[in-house]
């Protein structure tokens, strides 16, 4: 496979760096690849922007930052206005309708999907947002197979939480699959 | 899957490393970027019989750790920078007792408080000579999570083999990031346990009396024998000595027991190193770019190799010269001012074709930061 580099932005508290490591961490344990994830460390954990970056890849990974990503997920207005520029041309942008206005234009795939307001209307429990995001970009990109993902999902969240993360990501996954590449 | 494959950050990679080596007792103070070690271990350690002790301070925890390895357990503690400078005094005193234990240094900016979330490799000096008066000291590193639970196995291993303190010299980068981990099955890896004393019950047992190869049996502290441990030098029943002969045949034997076995004690790697004629000497989190730009040029070409440092101190001075003799330049890719570049230059044949390539600013040091020095170098321009 390409080596697959994708940018994680957003708010802290978004659930961001979480997704970052699920999707990494089922790459690693499912799927039997290597990948990376490092994330820029500091005092975001409410709030503030943060952002993760993730490279996936059947070969070794040193360099673990991302310079140009393929696929870049913004959650928030700033953190779009901040990293739209870095997407490696002809990548994918995800974005949530509810906090980012698209503006600029680059050179990549924009898919700009309600995500946020699915989640809230169909399980009314926005903390779920993340897995969301997750299952739209599975169901864009194919990167790894869904159920690897909620593999490792079902390894980090508590069991009675379970259902409604699999519902959210089935819902993304949906959102997602009408922008396969 | 198999369920020896994890995927963690290399703070919990030093830990599962411990704990394979045989920790028994953590006692610490969290700081930012090793904070993750302490946590993980708390969990941990108890669920294996082992002690978990959050300390006061750095230095209380240092002393807990000398404290509980006399006693006979396998013991550690983490810190960064500030932190570290505290435990110096205590450092000290662990290798003048000959006390066995490791301390993890997860580097960040400095001095002082510094930067705390962002990386560094400033402490390499203050692994060596943070504390006072002549001796020696065991200092390694990694750059990946697999190697960071080998590094931390190994330190074990020297700790009890030489009874010494040993240094683990890690960064923010590595101790945060997440990567692959796949834990050896037991056996796999070698484990150096305590070697004690065979000296029965009430017979006179002399701690620091050398057996013939130079190795010190102990006897667990408060058990089957009485002795004296101190600071200051001391004969071979622990009690202090001002008497000449004493006090330079300890230092002499405290400096020798490491310098005299530095092939034993040195670990490193070879990336495109083979035919090299740019060589770049890295450790830690810089080695990371330094091999992605060496497999990358590789690719295109360019004879440029890496020689990764897994143990800095004692240096590996021979094995530098040796691998960098036939290169016509050697760049040591780090992120302070030059701590290990000054070692390299005292080891290679041509110093004057020894140069840094290093970033000071809490950033990752970049492949293209690397390698726009090395066109500067070639005379190529950036």
């Amino acid at each position: 496979m390409n080596r697959i580099r994708l940018v994680f932005s957003g708010s802290g508290g978004q659930g961001v760096i979480t997704a970052a490591i699920i999707l990494a961490e089922a790459a690693v344990i499912y799927e039997g690849l290597n990948a990376t994830q490092a994330q820029s460390y500091g005092a975001a954990a409410r709030g503030g922007a943060t952002r993760s970056d993730i490279i996936i890849s059947d070969k070794e990974i040193n360099f673990p930052e991302v310079t140009q990503p393929n696929i870049l997920v913004c959650l928030t207005q700033e953190a779009y206005n901040t990293y739209s520029g870095i997407i490696r041309p002809g990548g994918t942008l995800l974005t949530d309708k509810r906090f980012v206005q698209t503006t600029r234009k680059v050179d990549a795939k924009q898919i700009e999907l309600p995500m946020y307001e699915t989640v809230v209307e169909k399980i009314g429990k926005p903390v779920v947002f993340n897995i969301c995001v997750l299952g739209a970009l599975i169901g864009i990109t194919e990167i790894l197979q869904p159920q690897s993902v909620m593999a490792s999902v079902a390894d980090r969240v508590p069991k009675d939480f379970l259902t409604m993360n699999n519902r959210a990501f089935d819902l993304g996954l949906v959102l997602g699959a009408q922008f396969r590449r | 899957m198999p369920k020896n494959i994890r995927f963690v950050q290399g703070n919990e990679a030093c830990v599962e490393g411990a704990l394979y080596a045989g920790l028994d007792f953590y006692a610490g103070y969290p700081i930012t970027p090793s904070t993750e070690i302490a946590e993980h271990l708390s969990e941990r350690l108890p669920e294996i019989g082992g002690k978990f002790i959050q300390m006061e301070d750095e230095i209380a925890s240092m002393c807990a750790i000398i404290g509980a390895s006399l006693t006979g357990k396998k013991v550690m503690t983490a810190t960064s920078g500030p932190g570290f400078s505290l435990k110096q005094e205590a450092i000290g005193y662990a290798c003048m007792a000959e006390i066995p234990c490791v301390i993890a240094n997860v580097q960040r900016g400095g001095p002082s408080t510094g930067n705390p979330t962002h990386v560094s490799q400033g402490d390499v000096n203050q692994a060596r000579w943070g504390t006072h008066g002549d001796h020696s000291i065991i200092a390694l590193t990694a750059s990946n999570h697999q190697d960071v639970f080998k590094m931390t196995v190994h330190a074990f291993n020297m700790a009890e083999t030489y009874r010494t303190p040993v240094i683990l010299l890690f960064d923010e980068v590595v101790g945060h990031m997440r990567e692959k981990l796949i834990i050896p099955e037991k056996g796999e890896l070698e484990i150096v346990d305590r070697l004690r004393t065979s000296v029965a019950k009430d017979v006179d047992y002399h701690p620091y009396l050398p057996r013939e190869d130079g190795r010190l049996p102990m006897s667990d502290f408060g058990g089957e024998h009485r002795y004296n441990v101190t600071g200051l030098f001391h004969d071979m029943w622990g009690f202090p000595s001002n008497n000449p002969k004493i006090v330079g045949g300890l230092l002499r034997h405290l400096i020798d027991k490491i310098e005299n076995n530095v092939q034993a004690i040195t670990r490193y790697k070879e990336h495109c190193l083979e035919g090299a004629e740019y060589i770049l000497v890295s450790y830690g989190s810089s080695a990371r770019s330094a091999i992605h730009l060496a497999q990358n040029r590789r690719n295109k070409g360019e004879k440029i190799g890496v020689l990764e440092l897994q143990s800095i101190w004692p240096f590996p001075t021979e094995l530098v010269k040796e691998k960098c003799s036939g290169a016509k330049a050697v760049l040591v890719v780090e992120m302070n001012m030059g701590q290990v570049l000054t070692q390299v230059k005292a080891a290679v044949k041509n110093p004057d074709r020894v140069f840094l390539a290093n970033r000071i600013d809490g950033k990752l040091i970049t492949p293209s930061d690397i390698k726009q020095l090395l066109r500067v170098i070639q005379g190529r321009g950036v």
